[in-house]
């Protein structure tokens, strides 16, 4: 039998490659199950990448009685799902009426769009903070009235990243493929814009929502700069700001912080493997990402 | 006629009252949080903005971009010895004349009132001088300096990492589609978590060195992320490793619009796999390629959370970036308007690298 050595190379690469980012990543779920003693005993040698010695879950009860835990991940879900909701109403809308309708701007709007694609948040970071801080606020506490400054509560964590110019150029690259008949057909049936966007558009645009839904889940479940900024108050604060909990007493926890950085990863594994097709698509389709 | 021109009108105008209302809550989100952000990163740089000051800002003309990038030189000058050599302090080093009376407040040398040492450059032995860099603001010159090497290096590594990897599992490999998990997973991980992850492999007694020791006995483990020789390397690793995974997917998608006829086409001509690579899948991929490029550039100039989670911009200015500046300027130290200063900068470059994307797109379309 002829060997194919390009054939064997390749395996051979595809393994290495497989060590090399998998390895750290089942160093941090089988740390997260060790006592910090048996966790640097391991650190070296094979043990480390495997589930032996003490086992237990003893740090993540210890993750649980060092930080408000279940308020953190309550906090995130809120925020992300908000946020993700509220940008599939938004831009959807706004990619519907750049795709299949014509209005006086659009050109503009068009160019305002596209020029933002590129933009990254850090850029705008500090100038926005000083906007949030300056910017006025209803707030209610048995009358209405106005204060100033949109800080430390969940708002300020949804609203600037509620409108995307990624997703209104994904919405608006989907409502282009579909046929313009659908749309002539229903006017002539009577229906109004509103109505083709409602009744026809979106249940059509499947796809387009999973993977808007994705990219904006994903950065929204991830986020800290903004939030290490913006909220000081515990109680909005969203999941990945716990993490600062741990630099005290740094290098004496190694143990939960392992426990900590596997319950901040498994559910965007979890929804990544749900949802794969989405991923790609999103990725394959735009690639801008912070 | 005229009553079919009337509808017609009033369809038009149905159309495009329809459409403002669908565009208009989108539109009012991004010219709030992204246009007036973007005018306050162009303008706030000229004024004394803070964050929680009480009192409205002032218009300040240059000053913040006065100090931001004022750049200055002076030679500094020791004294000879009786033979002809330069005069040296008990360290062996020459001994030059202080910097500091050159750059107080009532220095004579108005341009250097304020600034610091930057970089020492060219030593004359003969006549025992040296010339000194100062800067207004030497952290940020370190720090656009260490953004520049950060994104030299990651660019090319990542993207050419990332085309190696696409190739490999885009080949029939039994289990491909794990291999593609498997190196994606990190990029869905946020970047907090693979530093702090990597904190503790880079750590004195962490994975890497007890590794390195298994194999090379009388190895003197290295504090990796505490030595400035070693900490901005380590950072680059493990900003690769995060973040590859999503650049292979874009070759990929890439490699698939490749169509399959043309491989057939150079190889009935009798191309060998170089052949293929060189005159199929290299021209083929010429858009992905600027797309790769142009956001792994963008990604790399707006390095940030890493540092402050790892370094905090040290030891010895030798990890601090762009970004991680104007939040240290801007946030922390509330600054605001000095902040907003280095944040304008930052726009410069990814407008510079927008304008290069846009001519290199053109180049490839005629």
């Amino acid at each position: 039998m002829k060997i194919n050595y390009g054939r064997l190379v390749s395996y051979f690469a595809a393994i290495l490659f497989t060590v090399i980012f998998a390895f750290p990543l089942i160093f941090m779920v089988m740390s997260s199950l060790k006592p910090d003693f048996n966790l640097l005993q391991d650190v070296g040698t094979m043990r480390s990448f495997l589930p032996v010695g003490p086992i237990s879950f003893d740090n993540y009860v210890g993750v649980y009685d060092r930080i408000p835990l279940l308020r953190f991940i309550f906090n995130s879900l809120l925020v992300s799902t908000i946020t993700v909701a509220l940008g599939l109403f938004v831009n959807s809308m706004l990619g519907f009426a750049l795709a299949r309708m014509e209005f006086r701007g659009k050109n503009f709007v068009f160019a305002v769009i596209i020029s933002t694609l590129i933009l990254p948040f850090e850029v705008l970071a500090i100038p926005l903070l000083y906007l949030m801080v300056k910017a006025p606020w209803i707030s209610f506490d048995g009358g209405f009235h106005i204060t100033q400054g949109i800080f430390n509560n969940y708002q300020v964590q949804i609203l600037p990243f509620i409108a995307n110019a990624v997703s209104v150029f994904l919405f608006m690259q989907y409502f282009k493929s579909l046929p313009k008949e659908l749309d002539e057909a229903a006017l002539v049936d009577g229906a109004s814009w509103f109505m083709i966007y409602r009744k026809i558009a979106m249940p059509l645009a499947g796809p387009a929502i999973g993977t808007v839904a994705v990219l904006t889940f994903l950065p929204m479940w991830n986020s800290y700069i903004w939030p290490v900024m913006t909220v000081q108050d515990e109680q909005f604060r969203p999941i990945m700001i716990g993490l600062q909990y741990f630099y005290v007493n740094f290098g004496t926890a190694w143990g939960q912080i392992m426990a900590y950085l596997t319950i901040l990863t498994i559910p965007v594994v979890i929804l990544f493997l749900s949802m794969q097709r989405f991923f790609v698509n999103s990725i394959a389709t735009t690639g801008i990402k912070g | 006629m005229q009553v079919k021109s009337k509808k017609q009108n009033a369809a038009k105008r149905a159309e495009n009252k329809t459409a403002r209302w669908l565009a208009a809550p989108g539109l009012i989100l991004i010219g709030i949080f992204t246009i007036i952000p973007i005018t306050l990163a162009l303008t706030l740089g000229f004024t004394n903005a803070q964050l929680l000051a009480p009192t409205n800002p002032d218009f300040t003309g240059l000053n913040n971009f006065k100090t931001l990038l004022g750049v200055s030189a002076v030679t500094l000058y020791a004294e000879k010895n009786p033979d002809g050599s330069c005069m040296k302090d008990e360290t062996g080093a020459v001994a030059y004349e202080p910097l500091r009376p050159l750059t107080r407040d009532d220095s004579p040398r108005k341009d250097l009132r304020g600034k610091s040492e930057f970089k020492r450059i060219f030593a004359n032995e003969k006549d025992c001088s040296i010339k000194v860099i100062v800067a207004g603001d030497p952290v940020f010159w370190r720090s656009l300096s260490n953004t520049f090497f950060f994104a030299l290096i990651v660019v090319p590594v990542q993207a050419g990492l990332a085309l190696i990897l696409a190739l490999l599992v885009n080949q029939r490999l039994k289990g491909r589609n794990f291999f593609r998990t498997v190196y994606f997973i990190p990029t869905l991980s946020s970047m907090v978590v693979i530093s702090m992850l990597w904190r503790f492999m880079y750590q004195q007694d962490g994975l890497i060195n007890k590794s390195i020791a298994n194999f090379m006995p009388g190895y003197a483990p290295i504090d990796w992320l505490g030595n400035p020789k070693t900490a901005m390397p380590a950072i680059i690793v493990l900003s690769i490793w995060q973040a590859v995974g999503y650049h292979m997917i874009i070759w990929l998608g890439g490699l698939q619009t490749i169509p399959a006829e043309l491989y057939e086409a150079v190889r009935m001509d009798g191309a060998n796999k170089w052949d293929e690579f060189r005159h199929v899948t290299v021209p083929g991929l010429r858009h992905t390629f600027v797309f790769i490029l142009i956001t792994i550039t963008i990604a790399a100039l707006g390095l940030f959370v890493q540092i402050n989670v790892l370094t905090q911009g040290g030891p010895l200015d030798s990890t601090s970036t762009l970004v991680f500046q104007s939040f240290t300027r801007g946030y922390q130290r509330q600054e605001i308007a000095y902040g907003s200063a280095i944040s304008f900068v930052f726009f410069i470059l990814v407008l510079v690298i927008a304008l290069i994307q846009r001519s290199m797109t053109k180049r490839l379309d005629t």
